[in-house]
C-alpha cells in the first residue's frame, strides 16, 4: 500500500519537441507519450497536427502543436511561453531534434550556406535553449535532450561545416548542463550515428543505418537516467573513440 | 526537392524483380512534391510489398513508398470511425485498438499489410461471410491524383471514382488518408475449433453449414493428397472469447537466408502436409489462441518467403461462385496434384458477397489459395488453373496474381470498362502505372 498524499503524487510531465517533423522526433514523441503529454513545435503545422492526432489516438494523452522557427530568434520567447502554459504546473522537458545537413559539396559550391548551417544547427538551438532554461530552473526539475551528431566529435574532410556546428553545440550543452545541474535539471547530449530518415534517405548507401525508433527509445531511456552523453547505437562510442585517437598528422590524409 | 533512391524491389513471391526509383515521403507535403516531381514518367504506390506479384512494382519507373506515412489521424469510439494515413499497418491497428475492443472488419492473413494496400486490393479476411471486405467499411478517402490535386472521395460525391479506387490496385492515384469503421466487441483472444475434413465433398458441406454460424472460418487443404483423399484438410472456426489477461507479444523468428532450391520438393512437402493433417486428432480439438496468432499464423516467421529459394514462388488465388464450386475445386485440385508441383500452403475459405469496387475480387463463393515454387512447369500449371477458373465463372485475385493473361482478366472482371472510363478521366496520360497494369493491358499499355 502506498500512502502518498495527493500533493506528493508525481507531477504531470510535458515534453516540448522542438523540430517535431523529423522521423526521430515523431518516434521520440510516440515513445514519450506513453507517460507524458506532448507539445510539438515546428514550422509544418499540417504535419504536426497529424502527429498530434496520432499521439492522442495511441496514448489518450494530451498532444498539442505550437509554431516554432529555429532561426526566427525573436519568436522563441512566444514559443516558450506557450509551452509553459501548456505544461501548467507540471514539469517541462525538452527534446531538441532540428538541424540541416547540406552536403560538403553543396557548401563548397555556395559558401553562403555556412551561415545557414551554423544558424540552424547552432545558433537556433542555443538561443531557444537559453530562452527556455529559466522555466526549467524555476521548476527545479526537468530534462533536456538534444540531438547532435557524431560528426561533431572530429572535423572531417567530408562533413566539417556541419560537424563544426554540432561541435559548437556540444560545447554549449556542456555549459548548459553545468548551469541546469545547479537547479536539479539534467541535460543529455545524444550523438546518433547515421539514422534512416528523410535527411539521409537516398544520399549514399551508408551501411549501419539505425532506425529512428532505436535512437528515440535509447534517448528517452538516457533522459530518464539523466545520462550526460549517449552514443546511439552503442557501437558509435567505440567508433568515435577510435576516430578521436587517430593523430591529426595521419587523420588529415584520410578520406573520411 | 524529392530525393529518389535507386533500388530493386520484388513482390512478396520474389518472382518479379524491378529496378525502380523510390521516394519515401515522411510528411504530407513530401508526397505532393513526389507527385509534382514526376510530371513525366510513371509512378505507383508501394505499401508493405505484400502483394505477391507485380502490383506494386514499376520497372524503370518510380514508386512512392508509403511506409513512413503511418499516423492515425483520428478515432471516434462512439462510431468506430478511424482515419489513417496509408502506411498504417494492421499490426499498428491491432496494437492500438484491440485492447480497446475494436478491430478492422476485414484483415488479410498478414498484419504487415498497410491500410493503403488493403484499400487498393479490397482485402478480405476469414470472416467475409459475416463482415464483408475492407472496402465495405470505407466511408471516404483522400486521393492524390495524377494532376497533383487531392480529392476527398466518398460513395455519394463520386461513386465511380470511389468504386474504381477500392480494389483498383493503385491505378487511380495515391490514397493519402482513409476513413473506415472498426468493429466493436472484439477481443484479443479467440476460441478455435479444429477438425479434420476427409475430402472435398465434406469440405463443401461443412462450409455450407458453418459459413453463416461462425464468425471466423478457414480451411487448410493438403494439396498433394490424391484419389479418395483429394481435398482433405483441417477446418478451423473461431469465436471471440473474453479472458482477463493480454496475450504475450509474439517472439518472431527470421529466415536467415534463401533456402536451396531442392529444400521444398514433392517428398518434403508430402511429409509435411501429412504430418500437419494428423496434428489434429480424429475427434478434433478446441483451444484458446491469441487473435493475432489465429489471424496471422505466418507473421511469427519473418521473411518466410525465402524458404522458396532464389527463384521465388507464385501464389494462385481464385474464387468460384457457389454453384460450380464443387466441380471447379475438384478440377483445380486434380490439376495441381497431376502437375506434381509441391504446394504446401493451400487455403480454402468462403466469401459472402461482391465487393464495392469495379475490380474487387470477392463474390459469393469459395476461394482457394496456394503457393507454388517457381520450378519448371509452374507457368504451365498456372495457365491451366486460369482456364479452369474461367470455365467455372470464377476470377483470379490481382493481389496474388503474377501471370494472368489479358484475355482472362477481361473475362473475369466484367466491370472493367467502367474502371477504364474512370482511368481515362482521372489519369489520361497514364502516369500511374505498375508492371501488373502493363501486363494486363490497362491504361493503353501496348
Ligand atoms: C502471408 C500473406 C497473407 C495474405 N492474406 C490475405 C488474405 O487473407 N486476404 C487478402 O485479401 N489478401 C491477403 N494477402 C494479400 C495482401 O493483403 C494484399 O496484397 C495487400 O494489398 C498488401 O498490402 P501492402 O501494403 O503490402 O501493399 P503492396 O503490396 O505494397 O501494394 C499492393 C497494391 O496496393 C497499392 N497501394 C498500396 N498503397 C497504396 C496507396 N496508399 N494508395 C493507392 N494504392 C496503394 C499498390 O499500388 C499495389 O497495387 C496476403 C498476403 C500475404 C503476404
Amino acid at each position: 500500500m502506498s500512502d502518498t498524499s495527493p500533493s506528493e503524487k508525481p507531477l504531470n510531465e510535458t515534453w516540448l519537441i522542438l523540430g517535431a517533423s523529423s522521423a526521430i522526433a515523431r518516434a521520440f514523441a510516440r515513445a514519450a507519450s506513453a507517460e507524458a503529454d506532448i507539445l510539438l513545435a515546428g514550422r509544418d503545422r499540417t504535419d504536426m497536427e497529424a502527429t498530434a492526432a496520432d499521439l492522442r489516438a495511441r496514448s489518450g494523452r494530451r498532444a498539442g502543436v505550437v509554431a516554432f522557427d529555429a532561426t526566427d530568434y525573436a519568436s522563441h520567447a512566444a514559443t516558450v511561453a506557450q509551452a509553459k502554459a501548456f505544461a501548467g504546473d507540471g514539469l517541462l522537458n525538452i527534446f531538441l531534434a532540428f538541424g540541416t545537413m547540406p552536403s560538403q559539396g553543396e557548401i563548397d559550391a555556395d559558401p553562403a550556406l555556412i551561415a545557414k548551417v551554423i544558424e540552424a544547427n547552432y545558433t537556433g538551438a542555443a538561443h531557444i535553449l537559453h530562452v527556455a532554461a529559466p522555466v526549467l530552473e524555476a521548476r527545479r526539475a526537468g530534462r533536456v535532450v538534444v540531438l547532435t551528431s557524431v560528426a561533431g566529435d572530429r572535423g572531417r574532410l567530408k562533413n566539417y561545416v556541419y560537424g563544426s556546428a554540432k561541435a559548437g553545440l556540444n560545447a554549449y550543452l556542456q555549459g548548459l548542463r553545468a548551469r541546469l545541474f545547479r537547479a536539479g535539471c539534467t541535460v543529455t547530449t545524444v550523438k546518433p550515428g547515421p539514422v534512416d530518415t528523410a535527411m539521409s534517405y537516398g544520399l549514399n548507401d551508408m551501411p549501419m543505418m539505425a532506425a529512428p525508433e532505436t535512437v528515440a527509445a535509447a534517448s528517452l531511456k538516457a533522459a530518464k537516467k539523466g545520462a550526460e552523453t549517449l552514443y546511439t547505437p552503442g557501437i558509435w562510442l567505440i567508433i568515435m573513440t577510435i576516430i578521436r585517437l587517430i593523430p591529426e598528422r595521419i587523420f588529415k590524409k584520410l578520406n573520411i | 526537392m524529392t530525393r529518389w533512391k535507386k533500388m530493386t524491389l520484388t513482390g512478396w513471391g520474389r518472382s518479379h524483380v524491378a529496378s525502380v526509383e523510390a521516394a519515401r515521403p515522411e510528411r504530407p507535403r513530401d508526397l505532393d512534391e513526389a507527385m509534382a516531381d514526376t510530371a513525366s514518367g510513371t509512378l505507383i504506390a508501394h505499401g508493405a510489398g505484400r502483394a505477391y506479384g507485380d502490383s506494386a512494382l514499376n520497372t524503370n519507373g518510380r514508386v512512392v513508398l508509403t511506409e513512413r506515412l503511418d499516423r492515425v489521424l483520428g478515432f471516434d469510439a462512439a462510431t468506430g470511425l478511424v482515419i489513417c494515413e496509408p502506411g498504417v499497418t494492421f499490426a499498428n491497428l491491432m496494437e492500438i485498438f484491440l485492447p480497446r475492443g475494436f478491430m478492422p472488419a476485414a484483415s488479410p492473413g498478414t498484419s504487415f499489410a498497410t491500410v493503403g494496400g488493403a484499400l487498393a486490393a479490397d482485402v478480405h479476411g476469414k470472416n467475409h461471410d459475416r463482415h464483408g471486405g475492407f472496402g465495405d467499411h470505407v466511408e471516404w478517402f483522400d486521393l492524390l491524383l495524377a494532376d497533383g490535386t487531392t480529392r476527398r472521395v466518398d460513395a455519394q460525391n463520386d461513386a465511380e471514382l470511389f468504386a474504381a479506387t477500392i480494389g483498383g490496385m493503385g491505378l487511380t492515384g495515391i490514397v493519402r488518408a482513409v476513413a473506415f469503421r472498426l468493429l466493436p466487441n472484439a477481443s484479443p483472444w479467440v476460441r478455435v475449433k479444429e477438425r479434420r475434413i476427409r475430402d472435398l465433398d465434406e469440405y463443401i458441406e461443412a462450409f455450407a453449414t458453418i459459413r453463416d454460424r461462425s464468425t471466423f472460418s478457414v480451411g487448410w487443404i493438403d494439396a498433394v493428397a490424391t484419389g479418395a483423399a483429394l481435398g482433405r484438410g483441417i477446418l478451423e472456426t473461431a469465436e471471440f472469447e473474453a479472458h482477463d489477461t493480454l496475450p504475450k507479444p509474439r517472439n518472431p523468428h527470421r529466415v536467415p537466408f534463401d533456402f536451396p532450391g531442392f529444400a521444398l520438393n514433392h517428398f518434403t512437402v508430402k511429409a509435411f502436409n501429412a504430418q500437419h493433417y494428423r496434428r489434429v486428432p480424429q475427434t478434433g480439438r478446441e483451444r484458446r489462441k491469441s487473435f493475432a496468432e489465429f489471424l496471422y499464423p505466418l507473421d511469427a516467421l519473418h521473411g518466410w518467403n525465402r524458404i522458396y529459394g532464389k527463384r521465388g514462388f507464385y501464389q494462385f488465388q481464385c474464387v468460384l461462385p457457389d454453384a460450380g464450386a464443387r466441380a471447379g475445386l475438384r478440377r483445380l485440385l486434380e490439376a495441381i496434384s497431376e502437375a506434381g508441383n509441391p504446394s504446401f500452403l493451400a487455403v480454402l475459405k468462403t466469401l459472402g458477397r461482391s465487393g464495392r469496387g469495379h475490380l474487387s475480387f470477392p463474390m459469393r463463393g469459395f476461394t482457394l489459395a496456394l503457393d507454388f515454387p517457381r520450378i519448371n512447369g509452374a507457368d504451365g500449371l498456372l495457365r491451366r488453373l486460369e482456364a479452369i477458373t474461367l470455365d467455372h465463372q470464377g476470377r483470379i485475385y490481382l493481389a496474388k496474381d503474377s501471370l494472368l493473361t489479358r484475355e482472362g482478366f477481361r473475362a473475369m472482371y466484367p466491370l472493367l470498362p467502367r474502371f477504364e472510363r474512370v482511368l481515362a478521366k482521372v489519369d489520361p496520360a497514364s502516369r500511374l502505372m505498375s508492371d501488373q497494369a502493363r501486363r494486363l493491358g490497362l491504361k493503353g499499355a501496348p
